[in-house]
């Protein structure tokens, strides 16, 4: 018992967060992790008699209901529902887990003001309760696209790629509305209202190729469309699932460009998630040493 | 015990302040509004030194709002100081409440899990001691429904059962563990008892003065969030009951007298006559007093007054006069003081008592508010008894 006995000093000063050893201290407490977001899942299916088939529900009506729609009202964009789950699956995991991330450590205030435990947990376990129904429903988008058109195999490799950029970016935000909004709870609803417009600026229900050309040579403002971290993301999952041929003459439904520079962008926002991360979680670790007191 | 090791908990110079807003800022447009003016300064702690060996239990008593619940919290680490380190060694587990993290819609079974996680037992040690977990808590048939189900007590048991099963070299304990029946209050000590076999370090936060006493290497008092006393826990439980007392009196003295006659115990013998047995309101109990006569008295009389532990008002006194008892001269006697119903509140009651002359008033030898008994209130009945019950129809 005593040969590995570690020391830990505290301290009065806010601690400063060395990431690789948060890291082990992380993974140190894995099995509450696993075992909260076990509990979301059981609590929220519970009480229902299909429990996670809600879950894999959810996309298949949309795809029915859309696919229903684009037949009787005709062409809209070809094969629609492909294309807007594709964007909307992952807005879902990002508007879940920063929605969720934002109430956790408030919700469980009682644990907070009782137990100790990582406190970066307490988002962690709600983003991973949108990643289990995120899992879920792309199965079944991935199933529908391979019965009905197809996988694109080369493009396919920006899904991983798209997936890790977003995920990281969530991970950021979400840590960072989960400490301010222990101080300040209007957090939250702004956090609502800012989702809305934050939906809509990015090319999920419609057309990314539209956009283009409606800024036609106007770079500013095509870059500008692109700092908005989702658009990249959205626009990777569209190009890795949603697989068209553009009619000659007709508009493209994606953005059109070469399939390195939309990996380059996902790249950069890769990076910039990373370097977004190590801030929102160094603050996020300052702030959780006073959580117990807030709350 | 453990001179050569290093201290499983330092503390030192540790203070810690609250800000206690009369309006808390809880929003940006509140926050913009207010000036931080509104917030008072509290100080919950103050340069707390404190040092507790490896493998030894320690006591931390002290009135409501004494910061040991907050002390507690800054070693467990949920709590940062103000100012002021804390060095602690070895794994640490908390039990500040029972049951942390438990779902109404998840099963015993899974609660299990779940709390077992928080106070640090991973899931393959929490299946090693599952079983044992469940026996404890006497929950077998009951173990895979949803705890909603269950009625407050088994909760509190299951609770209690994850947490005596912890496996830390550290272990804090707020008065959580003061919950149940007597029944199970005895089997929470056996297993505290355990963990010292065990040589498990051990910072018990409690009430229950007895229990310092009789399980604690050390104790330390807390009042207004300073250190009060630190020492055995003899003399920091009696420190606290003069505290207690609320002595602003300098001259006030717990003990005097010539000692020609002397006191040599005083027993609060309760109905049952054990000493662990409780006095509720109405009953007879037994004030007995062991007086030993060192030089020849012949005019002994032998006291006792009860005081309100809140008010220290004297509710009761009699005197061996008074009975017209003439004691003479002895080595060695006990006086058996029989209170035929004690009739007021529930509560702590004190007692004094002296030896003096009858004729002269001399005092030969006083305790002064030296001793403490506690009145409870007859328990409530819980389970469902017989009522008869008269029915009645009247025409109208």
């Amino acid at each position: 018992m005593a040969a590995t006995t570690q020391t830990v000093e505290r301290t009065s000063e806010s601690p400063h967060l060395r990431v690789g050893e948060r890291l082990r201290v992380l993974v140190a407490h894995r099995e509450i992790l696993a075992n909260l977001v076990r509990k979301e899942l059981k609590v929220k299916y519970v009480a229902s008699v299909l429990g996670a088939v809600w879950s894999l529900l959810n996309p298949l009506v949309y795809l029915a209901v859309f696919t229903f729609v684009t037949r009787v009202l005709g062409n809209g964009l070809p094969d629609y529902p492909v294309y807007l789950l594709s964007g909307l699956l992952a807005w879902n995991l990002f508007n879940a887990s920063t929605i969720g991330g934002s109430r956790s450590v408030i919700d469980n205030a009682n644990l907070v003001k009782k137990v100790a435990f990582p406190r970066e947990i307490l988002p962690l376990a709600a983003i991973g309760v949108a990643l289990v129904d995120y899992g879920l429903q792309l199965l079944v988008l991935l199933v529908f696209i391979v019965a009905t058109v197809g996988l694109h195999v080369p493009d396919l490799v920006l899904l991983p790629l798209a997936f890790v950029a977003l995920l990281v970016f969530t991970v950021a935000l979400t840590l960072w509305v989960a400490a301010v909004n222990v101080r300040y709870r209007d957090v939250g609803h702004l956090l609502n209202i800012g989702m809305l417009v934050w939906f809509w600026v990015t090319p999920i229900v419609y057309a990314s190729g539209l956009v283009q050309q409606h800024l036609g040579d106007r770079t500013i403002l095509k870059v500008l469309y692109f700092c908005n971290p989702l658009t990249a993301v959205v626009e990777g999952m569209h190009r890795a699932l949603y697989v068209v041929e553009t009619p000659a003459g007709g508009t493209s439904a994606t953005w059109v460009m070469p399939l390195g520079s939309l990996a380059l962008i996902l790249l950069a926002v890769l990076v910039a998630s990373m370097i977004f991360l190590r801030f929102t979680w160094g603050s996020f670790f300052a702030r959780s040493g006073d959580f117990a007191e807030e709350l | 015990m453990s001179s050569t090791a290093a201290p499983a908990i330092e503390v030192h110079e540790v203070s810690k302040r609250f800000h206690v807003f009369k309006e808390r800022p809880s929003t940006i447009k509140q926050r913009l509004l207010t000036s931080r003016a509104r917030a008072v300064d509290f100080w919950a702690l103050r340069d707390i030194d404190l040092e507790i060996g490896e493998g030894t239990t320690f006591g931390l008593i002290g009135h409501n709002g004494s910061g040991k619940t907050t002390l507690l919290k800054c070693i467990a680490g949920i709590l940062r100081p103000t100012s002021g380190t804390i060095r602690q060694r070895g794994r640490l587990a908390a039990l500040l409440e029972l049951g942390a993290g438990f779902h109404q819609e998840l099963t015993g079974r899974e609660n299990v899990y779940l709390n077992a996680a928080f106070l640090g037992l991973s899931r393959r040690q929490t299946e090693g001691v599952f079983d044992e977990i469940v026996a404890f808590a006497g929950l077998e048939d009951f173990i895979d429904n949803e705890v909603k189900f269950y009625s407050s007590g088994m909760l509190v048991r299951l609770g209690f059962a994850v947490a005596v099963h912890v496996d830390p070299d550290v272990l804090l304990i707020d008065e959580v563990l003061a919950v149940g029946d007597e029944a199970f209050q005895a089997k929470c000590l056996d297993r505290i008892r355990t963990f010292q076999h065990e040589g498990r370090t051990i910072v018990l936060v409690t009430h229950a003065l007895d229990t310092v006493i009789d399980i604690c290497d050390r104790a330390a008092m807390l009042h207004h969030g300073e250190l009060h006393a630190i020492g055995m826990p003899d003399d920091v439980v009696r420190e606290m009951r003069y505290v207690l007392l609320g002595v602003t009196d300098p001259n006030f003295v717990p003990e005097e007298g010539t000692r020609e006659a002397e006191i040599a115990e005083v027993q609060i013998v309760p109905p049952d006559g054990s000493p662990q047995g409780r006095i509720l309101r109405g009953d007879t109990f037994t004030i007995a007093v062991d007086v030993r006569q060192n030089e020849p008295v012949d005019d002994l009389d032998v006291d006792f007054a009860v005081l309100d532990g809140a008010t220290n008002y004297p509710v009761l006194d009699a005197r061996t006069s008074r009975a017209g008892l003439d004691l003479g001269r002895f080595d060695k006697k006990r006086v058996r003081f029989r209170i035929e119903g004690f009739p007021y509140d529930p509560g702590k009651y004190w007692v004094t008592v002296g030896l003096s002359s009858r004729e002269t008033g001399h005092l030969y030898h006083v305790q002064t508010q030296r001793y403490l008994f506690e009145v409870t209130d007859a328990p409530r009945i819980q389970d469902r008894v017989d009522v008869s019950v008269g029915v009645e129809v009247d025409d109208l």
